[in-house]
């Protein structure tokens, strides 16, 4: 039990996945202007990434790792994760139409978000089993949904105040992405148990 | 001639994936500790930019284009995964550094996007320039980011030392300063370009 | 080009198959020098620890694998025509700041540190990444110390060793591997 508290704790705040590990950058820049979209984006990065671990760490297991196969690694999983999100996208259409409505606009954009891939390879590196690979799928999820609500709401804020031109839009938000990694950086080094 | 130039320059300046674009966030904050490993990252990006290029713009007529994006990915993957085994075997340690960004070059924006939106539509030959052009354009970018946080970190460039190590602010090393520096040189990009 | 199910599903499948082949045909180049790679660097760590210690055998062929308290470390035994004079051991601690780190440590006949070399971390640059050249810097160095009779632990804990400035949990998983490296070379010897 404590592992996986450890492992939760670890993965929301110590290795934030946006500012510790630099994973998931492109959404949150891109879809983090407004609070609205920006937890649509995290609802949906949560479902993709819990389901795409899942499955990836079952074909590693199952296929890649007893037949050798472990070079055809990056190949498979980006298939895994495409395929998925197309699914999820038929799938939500038909059965969960209010769903679909929410999370739909932002599911095409997943494919390409290196957070979902990189949890996938991570897990099977760190040689994580399954249990402890799907608590740190939702736990890095949740690190993410935090990390781009926490951002849209100071973006919304930004909007209104007086940035010099060059600044304004991106580098501005960049440099208060900083400061709030720079505010991350004060859970390094908690270990729990 | 000069529309080869105009493509390879247009991802230098016009179309700086990094600058302008702002593609390919995650590998140009996470591998740009030191300058040598961010010009690491944009020349192994570059490889893989201009093979899948070439590659995707031979194979565009006999792609229907329902299925072009997963075909796309295929060929991508295919190169990052050669790319992969390549560096394991020749430049261990380096391929150690860079760690995870390697495999991840499959969903860099910048990849699948120049693939969509260029070499789908061009020959052969502009689509390598176009790669060459952008991979070059990233690479600089990289580097640039990764000198200014060395150098501002540690005092050093490409590790050779400029001023004293205990001088430096280590937070530019640090995940902060991967942020705040990028910000600042997007910044400084756009006033050149608009004094221009 | 328009899109019916028979050309989508043989393109698709005709792109994957030649990948996948491409990609094969590259693994099973590039299997040996992988390897090689990863024989070279351990060999080149085993020759970093070790000076002068006179040996002729191949430790790396010698490897035996000592289990402490359910972490298992490799031994690499250096022989002088069958005589032990040292080992070469490579320990490990799950808990430095950014996770694993893998350290080779050297030790002679009598338990003195002869050297170290860094395999594998995750470390702060510029903080915990410094390990490689701390603990060999004259002024904090743990090379010459004996591992037997030296209290192995940070200054901050009562030990004889300073932290590195600012990065006292990386130079702790340090030490705690140092440890383990210490003890299964203990184990070792007294087996032969």
């Amino acid at each position: 039990m404590l592992e996986y508290i450890s492992i939760i704790i670890t993965a929301i705040f110590v290795n934030n996945i946006v500012f510790a590990q630099f994973l998931g950058i492109c959404p949150f820049i891109g879809v983090s202007r407004k609070l609205s979209s920006a937890t649509g984006m995290g609802a949906a990065v949560t479902f993709v990434m819990v389901l795409a671990t899942a499955i990836t760490w079952l074909l590693q297991d199952l296929v890649l790792t007893p037949f050798g196969l472990g070079f055809m690694q990056t190949i498979v999983f980006i298939l895994v994760i495409a395929a998925l999100v197309q699914m999820l996208e038929i799938i939500l259409k038909k059965i969960a139409p209010v769903l679909y409505s929410a999370l739909g606009v932002f599911l095409p954009l997943i494919t390409t978000n290196c957070a979902v891939l990189g949890v996938a390879i991570t897990v099977v590196q760190k040689n994580m089993n399954l249990g402890e690979s799907l608590v740190y799928a939702v736990a890095t999820a949740i690190g993410f949904t935090m990390a781009i609500s926490i951002f849209a709401g100071i973006r919304e804020q930004l909007a209104r105040t007086d940035v010099p031109e060059a600044m304004r839009g991106v580098p501005i938000a960049l440099i208060c992405a900083g400061l709030l990694a720079m505010a991350f950086m004060g859970f390094s080094g908690i270990k729990i148990g | 001639m000069n529309d080869k130039l105009r493509i390879l320059f247009n991802g230098i300046i016009a179309e700086n994936p990094t600058f302008v674009l702002m593609l390919g966030m995650c590998p140009t904050l996470g591998t740009t500790g030191s300058a040598i490993n961010g010009m690491s990252m944009g020349l192994a990006t570059m490889a893989v930019l201009i093979c899948s290029n070439v590659v995707i713009s031979l194979i565009k007529n006999f792609v229907p284009s329902k299925v072009r994006i997963p075909a796309y990915i295929v060929v991508i993957a295919a190169f990052v995964s050669v790319l992969q085994l390549v560096m394991e075997a020749y430049v261990p340690s380096l391929y150690a550094t860079l760690g995870i960004f390697i495999p991840l070059i499959v969903v860099n924006c910048i990849v699948l996007g120049r693939a969509e939106a260029f070499a789908s539509r061009h020959g052969v030959f502009d689509s390598c320039l176009d790669g060459v052009g952008i991979g070059l354009g990233f690479t600089i970018a990289l580097t640039l980011l990764g000198a200014v946080r060395e150098f501002l970190g540690t005092g050093k460039i490409f590790d050779a030392t400029i001023y004293p190590e205990q001088y430096g602010s280590l937070v530019f090393v640090l995940a902060p300063g991967a942020f705040i520096a990028l910000g600042l040189l997007i910044a400084l990009f756009t006033k050149l370009r608009a004094a221009k | 080009m328009k899109s019916t199910l028979v050309n989508m599903v043989l393109s698709l499948g005709i792109i994957t198959v030649v990948a996948a082949a491409a990609l094969a045909g590259v693994y099973s180049m590039t299997m040996e020098p992988i390897a090689q790679a990863k024989a070279q660097k351990q060999q080149d760590a085993i020759g970093q620890v070790l000076p002068g210690i006179e040996f002729n055998n191949n430790p790396a062929e010698e490897a035996v694998e000592v289990t402490i308290d359910g972490e298992t470390v490799t031994v690499f035994p250096a022989r002088k025509d069958g005589q032990l004079t040292g080992a070469a051991v490579e320990s490990h601690d799950n808990n430095g700041f950014s996770g694993l780190i893998t350290v080779m440590y050297g030790f002679n006949e009598a338990g003195d540190i002869t050297g170290y070399a860094v395999m594998q971390h995750a470390e702060t640059p510029g903080l915990g990444s410094k390990m490689g050249e701390w603990f060999c810097d004259p002024a904090h160095s743990i090379v010459g110390l004996n591992a037997k009779s030296s209290n192995l632990t940070v200054s901050k804990d009562g030990g004889d060793v300073d932290a590195i400035t600012a990065a006292t949990i990386s130079s702790r998983a340090f030490l705690r591997a140092l440890t383990l490296a210490n003890q299964a070379y203990d184990q070792f010897t007294a087996q032969q």
